[in-house]
């Protein structure tokens, strides 16, 4: 891309619900209480906002066909212009880059970005409802399921480079005891590596504690053209560059051992952002994790580990909150909890509270000046990310 | 009693968060909850590429199709070449012989049921594509129940054979296939 | 930096009852080589792509994941909107003006003939506590919304009829509609009532399609053969609970026309809109969305010559399809490629498109030759 982007945009708010099993409240009741929370945290009112977007995850969880259109009113979104963009699990991050497109367009000036997810609805267990994300000619009569995905990939990652379990275990370590100090937090804990280990094996060579759980919860931003931004807030969390990539469906095809569509759109984010040196430019990442491995898978993806070589970094505390290149400081979907699509927002919301020292006890020590979100989504086939930082 | 809804963030600006947790039992039982059952029936048009690749299964073939610009030869068949974005050149009858490119143990069905008899999903590397890829399936012909059992006898890299279904039970459908198995024995 | 973006290629299949020779991949992949032999591209020359589709309209959950074969579009930015065309197209107007993209395309398709319970599909979209367990079937819906429309606006049936037999008329004269039909408001009225008063010969039958549309920037569109600018576009979403709505009116027609016109600098749009393609699913639907467009006389007759297509009574309903196909109708008209059904003088245009029941979603588009 040569052309200039038109004008910068920054997330001046944030707010979120509870992540929870299974929540009292609707969907629609969830996604108010994150967008209230955001809208109160930007000093906005819903009238000031000129257009939202919604991102949520599958309609099946939900039960609701154009569930977008149902949870509108929640949202935020009644009578103004709305959008739902909607790539699977990228979808959290995606929301950032779809109100960014509304922002940096010119046409809206202060837009609402809204993440819902309540999967609890479907019964008898949302699990279920990933059946239909496979092809449904070719792969559905044969029973799949989504652990089946996610232990393909891992055990392709974990031949490949020679990692053990014993290596990736150290992901659910960190996240979850990260998430103790998350006040959204579902599956916060202080484990061992022998914990993550014992725990029943569910699909070889993933076990269950190396599993994000399934939620119910919503988040929320506000986003603002460049000179509203400023005075808005003192600390408006800019977002410098966005990128996105979906490979093939075609998965069976692929490398599974390296995840090339995070490299694709981290790249299309760097390059937007003009970072050369991503690791040392960024100070915090905030990778996708529903599964243990992914936060490695996604880390090389992401350029800031080699490849193969992710595993060694997290056991060399290097992703520490108190190491060189702190990941998943929130705890991840790991501890925080995976409500999909409020789960990648989350991890924006993580990154605005970090880049402005708002982040409590989980605050990373020095002062952040730049951090990466990223999701990933679909038959192991989308990265989003977007790079954010204070300048 | 009901646990505390909100919970405080220990940063400025202080904001409770907000969400009513509820545990199963009063999921199931207290709290009213209205069930829908939905009814949604596709018939899937199969097209030119995957309508031949089934028939093919129902004979006992494995199809694949090429494109003379990328090189490629690649299954499940498309009709198009999605890298060159153009029509494929021409069908290609595989092997349907193949290599293991990755496989789990798995001991959940896909609506979370226990399986004490684990299944053994797998992406099957195709024998005569170019590059090697291929698609899921299932692998049988191995004995055991547990996780070191199986993994005795299958690692990523091996040889295995498609088992089919006599031909009578063919239908033109991806379980004509009943499994993928080792081909005979290891080294 | 400039404003202007324009949509430089259009590619269609031509919508059809039944279409078991081509998967959805292959009627895809057909419109998008027709799109970009159209825009003069190759789709290593598009810098992002979006897919209009929903879940239950294809019978897989996360739908996008098989997007990207069928538009040459691997290991690209790709995104699909859960939504309505013509937000899809809004979209890609935006990224185009935000500078992170310079051509876009736009995709959505119908397998509606591969949907076996339709309206299962669209009781999905009530409300599951308020509204589904009233057993009603979706048409109900559209069928109080024709009742009070008629009510308020003092129309009789005989003008949602009249809608119908010329809609189907004009499809006569459109090469790609397969339901183009000689009627007569009597034929009409005298079909089966689905819920009085709406009848079966007023709604929009399915159809199967697909639909590409590439939008460029002012740079690229300069050297494309036939651009059509779009000079506004707007999008609005009301509420989609039943018991709160304005039943006779279409407000999110009326927000999002606002919008586009706005945009566009009309402020007459009676008189500076050259030919308008509406949203019919439902007959009397054509009849509120000129209301809310400002394009009906006193006496209730169209201002500007409308649906010359066929609309989706002559050529079909195509879910998330349908707003794509009227936008390729409205960039041949601007062409002057309209065949029989050319407006003369078609230099400016309107497309304004719904997303159907229960929704209260609507997008609006001005289109021009300059």
């Amino acid at each position: 891309m040569t052309r200039k982007i038109r004008r910068r945009v920054a997330v001046v708010g944030a707010g979120m619900s509870l992540f929870m099993r299974r929540a009292l409240e609707t969907g629609r009741e969830l996604s108010y209480y994150a967008a209230q929370q955001a809208l109160e945290s930007a000093g906005v009112r819903l009238k000031d906002i000129e257009a939202v977007t919604m991102a949520t995850a599958p309609d099946a969880f939900d039960g609701v066909h154009m569930k977008g259109e149902w949870l509108l009113d929640g949202a935020g979104g009644t009578r103004k212009p709305y959008l739902r963009a909607y790539v699977g699990g990228g979808s959290g991050v995606f929301s950032l880059i779809s109100g960014w497109t509304l922002v940096a367009s010119g046409l809206f000036d202060l837009v609402l970005v809204v993440a819902e997810e309540k999967m609890s609805s479907c019964q008898p267990h949302p699990q279920g409802a990933f059946l239909t994300i496979f092809d449904h000619t070719i792969e559905r009569p044969l029973g799949p399921n989504l652990l089946w995905i996610f232990s393909l990939e891992q055990q392709r990652y974990m031949q490949t480079y020679g990692i053990r379990n014993e290596d990736i275990a150290l992901v659910s370590v960190k996240n979850k005891r990260n998430a103790l100090d998350h006040p959204a937090a579902q599956v916060a804990a202080n484990l061992t590596v022998a914990d993550v280990l014992a725990s029943e094996v569910v699909a070889w060579p993933v076990h269950r504690l190396m599993v994000s759980p399934v939620s119910d919860g919503a988040a929320a931003i506000v986003l603002a053209a460049d000179s509203i931004a400023q005075r808005l807030t003192d600390k408006p969390i800019w977002v410098q560059g966005v990128g996105w990539a979906l490979d093939t469906s075609y998965w069976g095809n692929r490398d599974l051992s390296y995840p090339r569509y995070v490299e694709v759109a981290a790249k299309m984010a760097y390059e937007m952002a003009g970072l050369t040196e991503p690791r040392k430019q960024i100070h915090i990442a905030e990778p996708y994790d529903p599964f243990a491995y992914k936060e490695l898978h996604h880390l090389e993806g992401l350029q800031l580990a080699d490849r193969g070589k992710a595993p060694e970094d997290l056991a060399a505390g290097r992703f520490d909150r108190t190491g060189e290149l702190p990941t998943c400081p929130s705890g991840g979907l790991m501890g925080v909890g995976n409500p999909i699509a409020a789960a990648g927002l989350m991890k924006v919301c993580e990154l605005f509270w970090q880049l402005r020292g708002e982040a409590g006890a989980r605050q990373v020590p020095g002062t952040p000046e730049r951090g990466v979100a990223q999701a990933w989504g679909d038959l192991m086939q989308i990265g989003t990310v977007a790079v954010l930082g204070v300048h | 009693m009901a646990p505390p809804n909100s919970r405080r963030i220990d940063a400025p600006p202080p904001q409770p968060l907000r969400g009513r947790g509820l545990r199963d039992d009063e999921f199931r039982r207290r709290v009213s909850v209205t069930p829908w059952t939905p009814v949604l029936e596709y018939g899937w048009d199969t097209g030119l590429a995957i309508g031949r690749f089934l028939e093919g299964l129902q004979e006992g073939k494995i199809y694949g199709t090429h494109c003379r610009q990328c090189g490629r030869t690649v299954t499940p068949p498309r009709a198009f070449c999605e890298l060159d974005f153009k029509p494929m050149d021409e069908w290609v009858e595989l092997a349907d012989t193949g290599t293991i490119n990755t496989f789990s143990i798995c001991y959940i069905t896909w609506d979370m049921k226990p399986l004490r008899r684990p299944q053994i999903p797998a992406v099957i590397d195709i024998d005569g594509t170019t590059p090697r890829g291929g698609f899921l399936h299932l692998l049988g012909g191995v004995s055991g129940n547990t996780v070191e059992d199986i993994r005795e006898q299958i690692s990523i890299g091996m040889p295995v054979r498609a088992v089919w279904k006599k031909p009578r039970d063919r239908t033109g459908a991806i379980t004509d296939i009943l499994h993928f198995a080792p081909a005979g024995k290891r080294r | 930096m400039s404003d202007r973006v324009a949509i430089v290629g259009a590619g269609t299949t031509p919508p059809r009852p039944l279409s078991p020779d081509q998967s959805f991949r292959e009627m895809t992949f057909a419109a998008a080589a027709r799109a970009y032999e159209d825009a003069g591209v190759s789709h290593r020359d598009i810098d992002s792509f979006i897919s209009v589709c929903e879940d239950f309209h294809e019978g897989t959950s996360i739908t996008d994941e098989y997007v990207p074969d069928q538009l040459g579009a691997v290991l690209r930015p790709v995104q699909t909107i859960a939504g309505d065309g013509i937000q899809g197209i809004a979209t890609a107007f935006m990224l185009i003006r935000s500078g992170i993209a310079d051509v876009v395309a736009v995709e959505a398709h119908a397998k509606s003939s591969n949907i076996l319970r339709h309206d299962e599909v669209l009781a999905m979209g009530l409300d599951p506590v308020y509204e589904r367990p009233l057993g009603v079937n979706p048409h109900y819906v559209a069928a109080m919304e024709m009742r009070r429309y008629l009510h308020d606006s003092g129309r009789t049936d005989t003008a949602v009829a009249d809608v119908v037999v010329e809609n189907r008329r004009r499809a006569l004269g459109n090469p790609i509609a397969p339901y183009g039909a000689v009627l007569t408001a009597a034929d009409v009225l005298a079909a089966a009532l689905v819920s009085e008063p709406l009848r079966a010969s007023m709604i929009s039958a399915y159809a199967d399609g697909a639909v590409v549309l590439v939008l460029a920037s002012e740079e690229r569109a300069e050297a494309a053969l036939r651009p059509v600018w779009i000079r506004g576009i707007g999008w609005s979403s009301d509420t989609s609970a039943l018991s709160m709505r304005d039943w006779a009116t279409a407000t999110y027609a009326a927000l999002a026309t606002a919008m586009a016109y706005q945009m566009a600098g009309i402020e007459r749009p009676a008189d500076e809109l050259a030919f308008a393609e509406v949203d019919d699913t439902y007959a009397h639907k054509q009849l509120q969305h000129l209301d809310a467009a400002r394009l009906t006389a006193p006496g209730g007759e169209p201002l500007v010559p409308v649906n010359r297509s066929g609309g989706s009574l002559g050529m079909g309903y195509c879910y998330d399809a349908s707003a794509l196909y009227r936008t390729a109708e409205a960039v041949r008209q601007i062409r002057g490629e309209a065949g029989r059904n050319q407006v003369p003088g078609a230099t400016t245009g309107l497309v304004l498109s719904w997303r159907g029941v229960p929704t209260q979603t609507g997008g609006a588009l001005v289109l021009g030759d300059h």
